[in-house]
């Protein structure tokens, strides 16, 4: 048994299998080739509202939303975040001091191109490089301390639109290309892209599980899910989207993984924060 | 797997411990083409297929029904589960042979299933 799973993880053959991306690095036409995709897919749903995940997809969901929401499950995390956004470190200096606008409405902006490293930043890299800048102990990437700070972060960025740059840097450019050929590739047992659940698939069915749309995918995070009984940062999502096509999760905002939100967020450029989200 | 059962029949005592031990016999029998199907460590088909009997199922894939006259042909459907994306590159289907989670003889077991619905 433990040979066949072995052999198994071996011969997983890895497929590129770029669905709409042009060939060379035009991060302009695939915007635009993603954004034609689905709104010709999906003509009644309106643009802003791809950003509710599976609730755009499906009437009986969003009236279950509709309730939920009068008492938003990810309320004690917003307050918590607040608190914690607003406790100065050992330093006397705090989050406001690490961030533009000093940390309010800003969530927006990430996943961020830095050019001293030459990295993509998401806001919870930044949040770390924050606390340790600072002499604190960094926070774990899937775990609710990070989901609190991230969901103030959002609830403070609500409705402003997705805004991010791809400067006219090799390296910024090689990062958004190794985000869409993530995207798109296939992995696991199973054999699954994130596009063959995301693009191929939004408003279907996994089981009970109604896939949400790849456009406008990450403003809604972090999100609260009645499956998981608690909070989840973008770091837990997509290992928990790897684990179920028995691949192998990466570790929680590697290179792959900021890539990948670079890209994906990039493509949702223009569509408000929803986040943080309640789902499921 | 069938001695724990066993094992545990003795315990319960009775007409419980009698239904227990039928229903070890049931689940040890080699290849149980609807529990192949159905387990989400093996086939998992509910995850994308409406199948008769299958609790919460998504619709991925079209509903697996009037297997037997839709699909007379036996290798059609043992192609199909071994590695759809022979037939069809961009499927989501999992192509169950090539991949190792499914092998020949439980791919046959889950076409007999599949006959029957
Ligand atoms: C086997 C199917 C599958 C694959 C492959 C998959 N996901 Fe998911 N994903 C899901 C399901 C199911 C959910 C929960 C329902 C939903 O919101 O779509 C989800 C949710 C998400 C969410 C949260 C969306 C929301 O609004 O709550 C993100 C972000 C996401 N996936 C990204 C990815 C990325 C990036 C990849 C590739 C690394 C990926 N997924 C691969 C099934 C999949
Ligand atoms: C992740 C999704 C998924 C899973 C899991 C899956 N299938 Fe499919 N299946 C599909 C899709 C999608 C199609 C449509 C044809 C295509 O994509 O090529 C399909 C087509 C089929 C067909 C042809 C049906 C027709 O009416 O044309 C059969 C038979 C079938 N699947 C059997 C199975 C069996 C048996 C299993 C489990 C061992 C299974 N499938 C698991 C997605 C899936």
């Amino acid at each position: 048994m433990l040979r066949k799973v072995c052999l198994a993880a071996a011969i997983v053959a890895v497929t590129a299998q770029p669905l709409l991306a042009a060939s060379g690095v035009d991060p302009q036409a695939d915007f635009k080739a993603f954004r034609k995709y689905f709104t010709e897919r999906f003509p009644k749903v309106p643009l802003n509202d791809f950003v509710n995940g599976p609730y755009s997809m499906d009437e009986g969901l969003r009236k279950q939303w509709k309730a939920i929401d009068e008492f938003p499950p990810y309320e004690f995390a917003v307050d918590q975040g607040k608190q914690m956004f607003e406790t100065p470190f050992k330093n006397g200096k705090t989050y406001a001091d690490c961030f533009p606008n000093k940390g309010i409405g800003v969530r927006q902006l990430y996943p961020m191109f830095d050019e001293k490293s030459g990295e993509v930043v998401t806001l919870d890299v930044a949040i770390n490089k924050c606390r340790e800048a600072n002499g604190e102990k960094p926070y774990d990437y899937s775990k609710d301390d990070m989901a609190a700070l991230t969901a103030y972060m959002a609830y403070t960025s609500r409705g402003k639109p997705m805004d991010i740059k791809i400067p006219n840097d090799p390296r910024a450019l090689a990062a958004y290309k190794a985000g869409e050929e993530y995207f798109y590739t296939r992995r696991g047992q199973l054999n699954f892209s994130c596009a063959s659940c995301h693009v191929q698939n939004p408003g279907n069915h996994i089981r009970s599980e109604v896939l949400a749309p790849a456009l406008g995918i990450l403003n809604a995070m972090p999100i609260y899910r009645s499956a998981w009984g608690g909070m989840g940062t973008t770091s837990r999502r997509l290992r928990s989207c790897n684990s179920q096509v028995r691949g192998t999760p990466l570790s929680a905002e590697s290179p792959e993984y900021r890539n990948v939100e670079y890209f994906l967020s990039y493509m949702a450029n223009g569509l408000p924060i929803s986040g943080p989200g309640a789902r499921p | 797997m069938s001695q724990r059962r066993g094992v545990s029949a003795i315990i319960a005592g009775g007409a419980f411990a009698a239904l227990m031990a039928a229903q070890g016999a049931a689940l040890a029998a080699p290849f149980d083409g609807q529990k192949l199907a159905f387990d989400r460590s093996k086939g998992n088909c509910l995850t994308c297929h409406v199948i008769k009997g299958g609790d919460s199922p998504g619709n991925v894939g079209p509903e697996l029904n009037d297997m037997k006259s839709r699909f007379p042909d036996r290798k059609e459907l043992v192609a199909i589960i071994s590695d759809e994306t022979k037939r069809n590159p961009q499927t989501v289907m999992p192509p169950f042979k090539r991949n190792l989670i499914l092998n020949d003889q439980e791919i046959e077991a889950i076409v007999d299933f599949l006959y029957t619905r």
